[in-house]
């Protein structure tokens, strides 16, 4: 480039060669180059100085090591002779699950708000707003605490339970429900809910096309869940019902420690998740809910104006006219949203929740290798950050308004 | 003088980080400040504990006072920088204190990689159990199916994981980041089992709402060394960090105390002679005054007086020698002879 | 249409009839009840579920902050369950530490001296707050240079010692800057001496600062260990507003730049601190740092999490100023160039002072998470305001069934204030600064 430059400026030559913007430019880049160059390179040296006198390993060497430590939640196979690797890939996994569960149900009360917000019922749009406005303006970290520390204390002990039609349990040793137990043959069911969900798509495409040429409608609502609920249920009396529930297991004799609910039976959900989880959820919804409030608020309402005058029904203005729109507006920082709240989970760190912070935390106090863990941790949430931009990006040109 | 510290660190950012020379030995360093940095806990009470003044007590808290009592001759000229488990090492490892005296368990993996030192053994302790009483346990033994809370970043939940193993019970870790996290999980009822180093459980046993409801099994399940800790690399300090504390283990062998010091010091006693500094000069031989070991039991008393003050069965703690006694008391501290 | 003639029919109004009254239903109270909560029976059910929910958690709040509370006490006992009339608030064990909720444990006969900050950052505050106060530009730099500069003295106790490898290093960059001040303009042949003058300013202004903090007020000592509660979550949230604006204002530049290696940089300094959660910075800060330091520089652990929040704060608010850059009708760009500014004027006198008033809602916002952030440096063992509370409730003087509630209540309602007014100011200036045309 500077070869290509310096030819430039000789074409020119009636500037003086430190006058011309380019050169001077490029000397600027240069020098912040090098000023940054040289800031990484005493870094370093200082770091492998330190590392050396402290006598501290390097390298990935420590991912195979045996962990020796238990998780409380694991959503795949881990044990105490698992190496450190695997801990890790554990803490993943549990910041996936807590990040893809709290992002659906945040999104869904945060719509229900944000529609209340703008609800003509003024007592429950002053509800809505009271939540927004108080939910919002409260540090996360204090909400963690609350759901946790205070809302623990009311749970039912660990030798008590609060049932909900005998299959849902609730104590402070968390929620216990009965977990699915495959048999032989529960692929079948498998199959035949992949296939209701592809007949879904086509009928969906039909559907549409059917309506697009004669004007029919077809109940593609009713129909698609009909399709989704009997074809599996069809499926699994057929296959000779392979799949059993397992539920928790409970006794109330026996010696005191060993009343309550059994470890390891039926499916769990540790109050330190469910914690996180409210939290994470009420304090994005409240988010939510301003994003679609400003969404919705963003259509202009000589569209819906329109829509009724051309006789479209409520409903269907909302759901064809406005929501379409609104989306528009919505999602973007609907997303970041979504970004923050991965990030957010992070805090589960605070109430024992073992995420990949948490996990990472463990793993860098046994080992003492600070850079690998911390830059580990950097690299994984860089990587859904800029997956979850890149989805973004996408998604802004696929509604972008084509210009006329 | 922190001052010197954010100056320095103002002249890092000023002139981009070059680095200023080698560090000179801690305790020419330490002897050019005025004072003993010393890492501490966050709050354990009976080891290292602020009260609402601000002023620190406990046996850890103690050892870094000899150790100013023992250079300067003043058991005042010292500062605490308190710790998490997480920052310890490397608040020891970059200097930004002088000596570690964090109820920290001497391992070999810590004494050896992570470029410690450390410097003997001021309480020796080992992995407990807490329960509530009301659940009817009597051994460790019984605890399959339990639930357990600890602090996370620590032995205690690889030895805890250890312990169930071996004996093939079943058990849910809940490992928090802050011991008061834990304290308030198992008081919520959150767990079923409380588990770190037993003196601890004693020290947290406090926090609990009705501490009488809980008690501590009998059971110990690790050895937990607890000892003051000080980088690798510079003997002088070692030694005089390690000489600090047997001198208080002589002193209290010797029948040497704070109270009774003024007339041990004409002592006919060659072996009270030499621990007090009329004979030899094993102080300066440390790089400090000879009568280094004279302060420190007059400022901060023996190794006795020292653990009867901070957790001794007259404490809160009530906590007995018992393998904390001298070795001629049938105990594990023993201390080399100055000679 | 028929033409009717007006003798045929035998009546025509030949005026309007006056408007009549709405029907009682629709009017006063009754009318806007009936229009606003029982419009229709869905609606009707949504307003009684509505005011079940709001009466259940106003009830549940002023019974526990109110009614069941325990008003006086010396310790734990009073909160307990048979002297306390309920499950209420146990607002003694917050009288009891309160003063430790504000200060942290700053020592007790040095803590005039945050009040007095406290009173400056309030004063100076309002100051800017209020539209009518004269001088509010002045006022806005002084708060921006001078207020950290006196509270950082007042804080600390000033009286710093500089290494004299310090002292030595910062007069040879001066020189060296000084001279290259100089040489620089001559070399392109233009008149040196603006630039020198300026240089020159800069750098007496820099060592003013340094010999301020330099000398001995006799203001006692106070280490940063000390320093809790309210104040470390006020120092940590202000300079990191201090330090991100600056900052973020030069990484909105950068990435806005046509110089491509630095509009690289600022991306990826910017995506970077975007992308990764506060705790894991954090972290960063108080384990990776001091492994950054040359051998014998320590970094102060408060500075350590000031260092990550104020990056991760820059990041946030160059992405803010960039939204305002970017509002910017590029004729305002274009007239600038075309009155042959430099491009130094043309940020400084037209484009920032627009871009920036455009986006105060925006940093306002931005200032309430960061406020919000700043509980995260408890997890790093910093006390906060959150914090000192949490550790406050390991006291077994106060323990009891309540005492983590009543802390947390109490804790919120601090922030809550803090960032409720900060974002009703955020929605006031939106209004005010909306000239009607969006």
């Amino acid at each position: 480039m500077s070869i290509q430059d310096a030819g430039h400026v000789d074409d020119q030559a009636k500037v003086a060669f430190f006058n011309d913007p380019k050169v001077r430019s490029w000397a600027y880049q240069i020098i912040l180059v090098l000023f940054l160059g040289w800031v990484i390179w005493s870094i370093r040296e200082n770091v492998s100085a330190n590392l050396e006198a402290q006598n501290i390993a390097t390298g990935w060497g420590f991912l195979g090591t045996t962990a020796g430590f238990s998780i409380l939640q694991k959503l795949v196979f881990y044990t105490e002779a698992s190496s450190y690797g695997r801990a890790l890939w554990i803490g993943l996994l549990n910041t996936f699950l807590i990040a893809f569960l709290g992002v659906i149900f945040a999104t869904i009360l945060g719509f229900i708000i944000g529609i209340a917000r703008l609800s003509s019922n003024w007592i429950v749009a002053k509800v809505a707003m009271v939540y927004i406005e108080v939910v919002r303006n409260l540090p996360l970290l204090l909400q963690i605490f609350f759901w946790y520390f205070a809302a623990l204390r009311a749970l039912p002990g660990k030798r008590e339970k609060a049932s909900f039609l005998d299959t849902i349990h609730l104590n402070i040793t968390g929620l216990k429900m009965p977990a699915p137990v495959f048999g032989e043959g529960s692929s079948i069911v498998g199959i035949a809910v992949l296939a209701a969900i592809g007949g879904i798509f086509f009928l969906r495409r039909w559907a549409k096309k059917r309506q697009e040429e004669k004007g029919e409608q077809f109940p593609v609502f009713l129909t698609s869940l009909g399709l989704l609920f009997f074809l599996p249920l069809i499926a699994f009396f057929a296959a000779g019902q392979p799949i059993g529930l397992e539920h928790p297991v409970f006794s109330e004799t026996g010696p005191m420690i060993r009343r309550g609910f059994a470890l390891n039976t039926g499916l769990s959900l540790s109050p330190e998740f469910i914690a996180l989880f409210l939290a994470l959820v009420t304090y994005t919804a409240a988010f939510i809910a301003e994003i679609v409030r400003a969404g919705i608020m963003a259509v202009d309402k000589g569209q819906s104006e329109a829509s009724h005058a051309l006789g479209v029904s409520n409903n269907f203005t909302l759901r064809l006219v406005v929501i379409p729109q609104a989306m528009r507006v919505i999602v973007p920082p609907l997303i970041s949203q979504y970004l923050n709240l991965t990030k957010n989970s992070s805090l589960a760190v605070a109430i024992a929740y073992p995420d990949l912070v948490a996990v990472g935390g463990t793993i860098l106090n046994q080992t003492g290798q600070a850079i690998e863990i911390v830059t580990l941790w950097m690299v994984i949430y860089l990587t859904i950050s800029l997956s979850i931009s890149m989805v973004m990006n996408w998604y802004n040109r696929s509604i972008a308004l084509v210009g006329r | 003088m922190k001052k010197a510290i954010i100056s320095a660190a103002l002249g890092a950012a000023a002139i981009g980080m070059v680095a200023t020379g080698a560090t000179a030995a801690t305790l020419d360093d330490v002897k050019a400040k005025d004072f003993v940095q010393c890492g501490v806990s966050q709050g354990l009470a009976g080891f290292s504990n602020p009260d609402d003044k601000g002023n620190w007590t406990g046996m850890d808290v103690d050892v870094c006072r000899a150790l100013a009592a023992a250079i300067f001759g003043d058991a005042t000229k010292v500062k605490f920088t308190p710790l998490s488990a997480k920052e310890r090492f490397t608040a020891l490892q970059s200097g930004e204190i002088d000596v570690l005296s964090r109820n920290t368990t001497w391992t070999a993996t810590r004494d050896t990689s992570l470029g410690l030192n450390f410097a003997g053994v001021n309480y020796y302790d080992g992995q407990g159990f807490m329960v509530r009483s009301s659940l009817g346990v009597k051994s460790a033994l019984e605890l399959s199916g339990a639930s357990v809370c600890t602090n996370t970043g620590t032995t205690t939940e690889l030895n805890v994981a250890d312990y169930f193993r071996s004996n093939k019970m079943e058990y849910e870790l809940v490992a928090f980041e802050k011991a008061d996290e834990v304290v308030a999980a198992y008081d919520a009822g959150r767990c079923d089992v409380f588990t770190t180093d037993q003196s601890g459980l004693y020290s947290q046993r406090l926090k609990l709402t009705n501490p009488g409801d809980h008690v501590v099994l009998p059971e110990i399940i690790s050895k937990e060394p607890l000892g003051p800790v000080v980088r690798q690399g510079d003997d002088q300090w070692f030694n005089l960090v390690k000489w600090t504390h047997f001198a208080m283990v002589n002193a209290e062998e010797l029948g040497v105390s704070s109270a009774n010091i003024g007339e041990m010091m004409g002592s006919d006693n060659p072996a009270v002679k030499r621990l007090l500094g009329s004979e030899g000069a094993f102080g300066e031989a440390l790089g400090v005054g000879n009568d280094w070991a004279a302060n420190i039991i007059k400022m901060v008393g023996n190794y006795g007086e020292v653990f009867d003050r901070a957790v001794g069965p007259d404490t809160p703690l009530k906590i007995e020698r018992g393998v904390n006694a001298l070795w001629s008391d049938g105990g594990l501290q023993y201390a080399p002879p100055i000679r | 249409m028929t033409v009717y003639d007006k003798n045929k029919v035998s009546f025509v109004r030949s005026e309007m009839v006056g408007e009549s009254p709405p029907p009682l239903s629709e009017v006063g109270f009754v009318g806007w009840i009936r229009k606003n909560l029982f419009s229709s029976v869905s609606n009707s059910i949504l307003t009684i579920v509505g005011f079940y929910l709001a009466y259940q958690i106003i009830y549940v709040l002023v019974n526990f902050s109110f009614i069941d509370a325990v008003w006086s006490g010396e310790d734990g006992t009073a909160c307990r369950a048979p002297q306390a009339p309920g499950d209420g608030a146990c607002w003694p064990f917050v009288g009891a530490y309160f003063d430790q909720f504000i200060y942290g444990r700053y020592t007790i006969a040095e803590r005039w001296r945050v009040d007095l900050v406290y009173l400056i950052g309030a004063i100076g505050i309002a100051w800017l707050v209020i539209e009518r106060a004269p001088k509010r530009p002045l006022v806005a730099v002084l708060m921006l240079t001078a207020f950290p500069l006196i509270s950082f003295i007042l804080l600390t106790g000033g009286n710093f010692d500089y290494s004299s490898n310090f002292l030595w290093t910062s007069l040879i960059v001066a020189a060296v800057i000084l001279v290259a001040a100089f040489a620089i303009p001559t070399m392109t042949k233009s008149n040196p001496w603006p630039t020198m003058i300026t240089v020159a300013v800069v750098l007496l202004i820099l060592a003013g600062v340094l010999l301020l903090l330099s000398i001995d007020f006799g203001l006692p000592e106070v280490e940063t260990s000390l320093w809790g509660g309210l104040l470390v979550t006020l120092v940590i949230a202000i300079t990191g507003i201090v330090f991100s604006l600056p900052v973020g204002v030069i990484l909105a530049l950068g990435r806005q730049s046509n110089m491509p290696i630095v509009r690289i940089i600022c991306v990826i300094f910017i995506e970077f601190w975007r992308g990764v959660p506060l705790i894991t910075v954090l972290f960063m800060a108080s384990v990776m740092l001091p492994l950054f330091m040359p051998k014998g520089i320590h970094v102060d652990n408060l500075l350590r999490a000031m260092i990550g929040v104020a990056f991760f704060a820059s990041a946030y608010m160059a992405e803010v100023v960039r939204g305002g850059l970017q509002a910017l009708p590029k004729g305002q760009y274009e007239g600038a160039q075309a009155l042959g500014l430099s491009y130094w004027k043309m940020m400084g006198l037209i484009i920032l002072p627009q871009a920036l008033t455009l986006v105060i809602p925006a940093i306002v916002s931005t200032f309430i998470g960061l406020f919000k952030d700043t509980t995260l440096v408890s997890i790093v063992g910093l006390f906060d305001l959150l914090g000192q509370m949490a550790s406050s409730l390991s006291d077994p003087k106060w323990s009891s069934p309540m005492t983590p509630h009543t802390g947390y209540l109490f804790v919120g309602a601090v922030f809550w204030i803090f960032c409720f007014a900060m974002s009703r100011y955020s929605v006031y200036m939106e209004r005010k600064l909306d000239t009607g045309h969006g």
